[in-house]
């Protein structure tokens, strides 16, 4: 699914641009549902997402006048929702880590092939790899990454964006997507192969 | 370009791989080595499953009716709030 799939033919831009009650009230409605979850995404905790949803459609409402159309309103507002994410994130832990240093390298050092955990767990049975104590870890997982390469993972593998739009919704070139999407991509294979590579060792002792 | 891709190249470009957005001959090298390197194949199969397992995330469906409520206040659109919501 892609931010372009909703139905926005069915809005008023004009008429959100003026305001019209009705009209918010339905744009609300049309695009809470993502907004909460791709908060949750970012967030993992239900407070912490409903806060950004508020904060997500209160700007939204009052930045609309202004709204010149150049994105697609569903892009806007999934860019006002990741900002609004991010500076939550960043209000609750001032410390973490959102620029890693030399991330627009070339990948080389980040992808270093030393260290990898090489457990082959891909055989585990599909009750173990979508257990709900398995889900709770891959959700952990995510809050392991630092916040930019969080987005990212979370606009391309999660929402399903393409790397042009999870680009244009970030502000960064294709080639910065793609490099902090290795990145993410292969932190969380070394955290699910730590994680799963103990079920695998105890699957095989039955 | 070389024919012969190390371990170290081909981690760099293994998020491109599997997703399909490498040039034939690229890809081409790729499934050579992984043809004679095990550990590879194995990074590459834990990649593509991570990736998997998290597409399969189940989506969950729609606000709870208490968030819509309180989402509605905070914006001051209450008097919408009864409207069956599309």
């Amino acid at each position: 699914m892609t931010v372009e799939s909703i139905p926005e033919i069915s809005l008023s831009v004009e008429a959100l641009r003026k305001g019209d009650r009705h009209e918010l009230a339905r744009m609300v409605d049309l695009y809470s549902d993502k907004v909460y979850r791709l908060a949750l995404k970012f967030t993992n905790n239900p407070q912490d997402a409903e806060d950004v949803l508020q904060e997500t459609f209160l700007k939204a409402m009052r930045a609309l006048p202004e709204f010149e159309g150049r994105s697609s309103l569903s892009t806007w507002l999934y860019r006002i929702a990741v900002n609004e994410a991010l500076m939550l994130l960043r209000k609750q832990k001032p410390d973490m880590a959102l620029e890693t240093p030399g991330e627009e390298d070339d990948s080389e050092e980040s992808a270093s092939s030393n260290g990898l955990i090489l457990a082959d767990w891909c055989c585990l049975p599909e009750d173990e790899l979508l257990s709900e104590e398995s889900r709770r870890f891959l959700d952990e997982a995510i809050q392991r990454l630092p916040a930019t390469l969080r987005s990212v993972f979370i606009l391309r593998d999660l929402e399903g964006l393409s790397i042009r739009e999870t680009a244009e919704l970030l502000g960064l070139t294709e080639t910065n997507v793609k490099t902090r999407l290795l990145r993410a991509r292969l932190f969380l294979r070394q955290q699910l192969s730590r994680y799963f590579g103990e079920r695998l060792k105890q699957w095989e002792q039955k | 370009m070389n024919d012969h891709l190390d371990c170290q190249q081909l981690l760099s470009s293994i998020s491109d791989f599997v997703d399909g957005e490498l040039s034939p001959d690229l890809c081409r090298q790729i499934e050579q080595h992984l043809t004679e390197c095990e550990n590879c194949r194995i990074v590459i199969n834990t990649l593509r499953k991570t990736i998997d397992l998290y597409h399969h995330q189940p989506e969950s469906e729609h606000l709870s009716q208490e968030i819509r409520q309180r989402l509605f206040l905070r914006l001051h659109l209450e008097e919408f709030l009864n409207r069956s919501s599309e």
